[in-house]
């Protein structure tokens, strides 16, 4: 029997800690230290959890610059390791983390934006769903109009901020858009085929489709959008639903 | 020569694939030559829907698809994570994949997923656990898997058998195949100080099921020797095609992929190096 055993915790705690020395257990072929070959797979670990993030969070990553936002990066991994082998999803606690990282306390719209990133990832990999056929809603009375619950398909996600998350995404994404001005604004995020859009909703049009999202009628989403905002517009807000896919189906009433 | 058992592990055709990237959709579709079958990265294609899953399923009613998984954590200490072998049976159930493949490595410990292949030491203690995770893949996803060899850049004290006495006697408990990662071979080697040649000598050739080429970084560690790192984002070096061409002149053709994942280049040049093996093969298969 041979060498010292190298348990994988103390293999996982010194890689995520270059304060702490490389495992005693491990070695060069010739018996002599592995400092340098240990340090492959240290950097193997948070190069490719930062490239994963870089990927999940091209704006947050615009935003903040590319040295700035590898910096931080190498904090968040080691906080908060994926918990599951699927990189599509990894950086679910990033506005969380943002929140608390004291060095961008003064860009109050960065956490808003991570939870934009993630929920368009989120629409990215969601279950593919037929549109509903506008068709479908217009053979119904008015009666019937307002208690069908039209469900929403498993892409759809809705974000209200006090930023105007919108606009900055818009600015950092697409050539020509306009320079941001301060604004709250609510967004549908929609996929109608494979890539999903954002669309700046109304005042009431937010509370609307979280309605929808809780199996509620037509009927009571118009109540509940109402009561945020008077001059709610369904025929604008059903527009929206229908042209950008957000709609799936009617349920029975 | 055909050697029959490898059909026994898989249903890849014999011949050259690639390690499939989106960025080359319409190109393979246009002009796949010389390439006949595609690898996929299994945890990419976990989501529910949209473009990922759409792709896949329009590529594999052209091609033979292999899955090959890199966050199984085979190699580690705790248990394996049920919920990913679920999501795991859930893609080879629909899929119905020419192959399947995990890596003789972990990546998973308590902190959470660690995105790498992470070493183990070669001992009976190590060897048990690897078998019976092997066992479950097995017995869960229903169908023989293909394990395969890792590249390393250090050695355990602890260890007690090769690694190739280590595949050997896992095959054995688990009826599993191999895939044989020939660059691994080299890095390995080189990393080592042993001689790639007689890796391949050594190896269970009749038990392969798949044969990966890929390309390597150079570095050196701190005394000034080699230190070698794959990184899948560079052409095959020419000693890795003649340990290659060792290999099949030794064991006869195996369905050989080309594995190019960071600094992905464009198809044309993808698709040279996958002639390259294509070249390699061909005599073989006469």
């Amino acid at each position: 029997m041979s060498g010292h055993p190298v348990s994988q915790g103390a293999f996982t705690a010194a890689l995520l800690s270059p304060d702490l020395p490389v495992p005693e257990g491990l070695s060069n072929p010739d018996g002599g230290p592995a400092t340098k070959r240990f340090d492959v797979y240290r950097n193997n670990v948070i190069v490719s959890l930062t490239d994963a993030l870089k990927t999940g969070f091209p704006v947050t990553l615009k935003l903040l610059g590319e040295t700035f936002f590898t910096a931080m990066a190498g904090v968040y991994v080691r906080q908060h390791p994926p918990q599951s082998p699927l990189m599509m999803f990894y950086g679910a606690e990033m506005p969380g983390f943002l929140e608390g990282f004291e060095p961008v306390g003064k860009l109050g719209y960065l956490p808003d934006i991570a939870r934009l990133e993630l929920a368009l990832r989120e629409a990215y990999h969601a279950a593919d769903a037929a549109p509903l056929d506008p068709a479908a809603l217009q053979a119904l009375d008015p009666e019937q109009l307002v208690a069908s619950r039209p469900r929403l398909a498993p892409a759809v996600r809705v974000l209200r901020s006090r930023w105007p998350i919108h606009a900055l995404w818009r600015f950092n994404m697409a050539e020509g858009a306009p320079k941001p001005q301060m604004a709250s604004e609510d967004v549908l995020i929609s996929r109608a085929e494979f890539d999903p859009e954002i669309t700046r909703l109304a005042p009431g049009a937010a509370a609307f489709f979280e309605s929808l999202a809780q199996d509620a009628s037509l009927g009571d989403a118009v109540d509940a959008a109402t009561a945020e905002a008077t001059d709610f517009d369904l025929t604008t807000t059903l527009g929206i639903a229908l042209s950008s896919g957000a709609l799936t189906e009617l349920r029975a009433p | 020569m055909l050697d029959a058992s490898t059909h026994a592990f898989d249903r890849l055709p014999n011949a050259v694939g690639v390690g499939y990237k989106p960025q080359h959709f319409r190109d393979i579709l246009a002009d796949p030559a010389p390439v006949e079958w595609l690898e996929i990265h299994a945890e990419n294609y976990m989501g529910d829907g949209g473009r990922p899953l759409a792709q896949l399923r329009h590529l594999s009613e052209r091609f033979a698809i292999s899955v090959h998984g890199v966050g199984l954590s085979i190699g580690g200490e705790g248990p394996l994570d049920t919920e990913h072998l679920a999501r795991l049976k859930h893609l080879v159930g629909w899929l119905n994949p020419a192959s399947f493949s995990e890596h003789l490595a972990w990546s998973t410990h308590d902190s959470g997923f660690l995105n790498d292949l992470l070493p183990l030491p070669y001992t009976e203690a190590t060897l048990a656990r690897v078998a019976a995770h092997i066992d479950q893949v097995q017995d869960t996803v229903g169908r023989r898997m293909l394990l395969e060899n890792p590249s390393t850049y250090l050695a355990f004290d602890e260890s007690e058998m090769s690694e190739i006495e280590f595949l050997d006697d896992i095959t054995r408990r688990t009826g599993c195949g191999l895939l044989l990662d020939v660059n691994n071979v080299f890095v390995s080697a080189t990393n080592q100080n042993t001689d790639p040649v007689s890796y391949i000598e050594a190896f269970p050739i009749q038990k392969v099921g798949e044969i990966h080429l890929g390309g390597h970084d150079e570095d050196e560690d701190e005394t000034g020797a080699p230190l070698l790192i794959d990184s899948h984002g560079r052409e095959v070096v020419d000693p890795v095609w003649t340990l290659y061409a060792h290999t099949i002149a030794r064991g006869g053709p195996r369905p050989t992929l080309i594995e190019w994942d960071n600094d992905v280049p464009d198809w044309q040049a993808l698709a040279a190096e996958a002639r390259r093996a294509a070249d390699t093969l061909a005599p073989a298969l006469v």
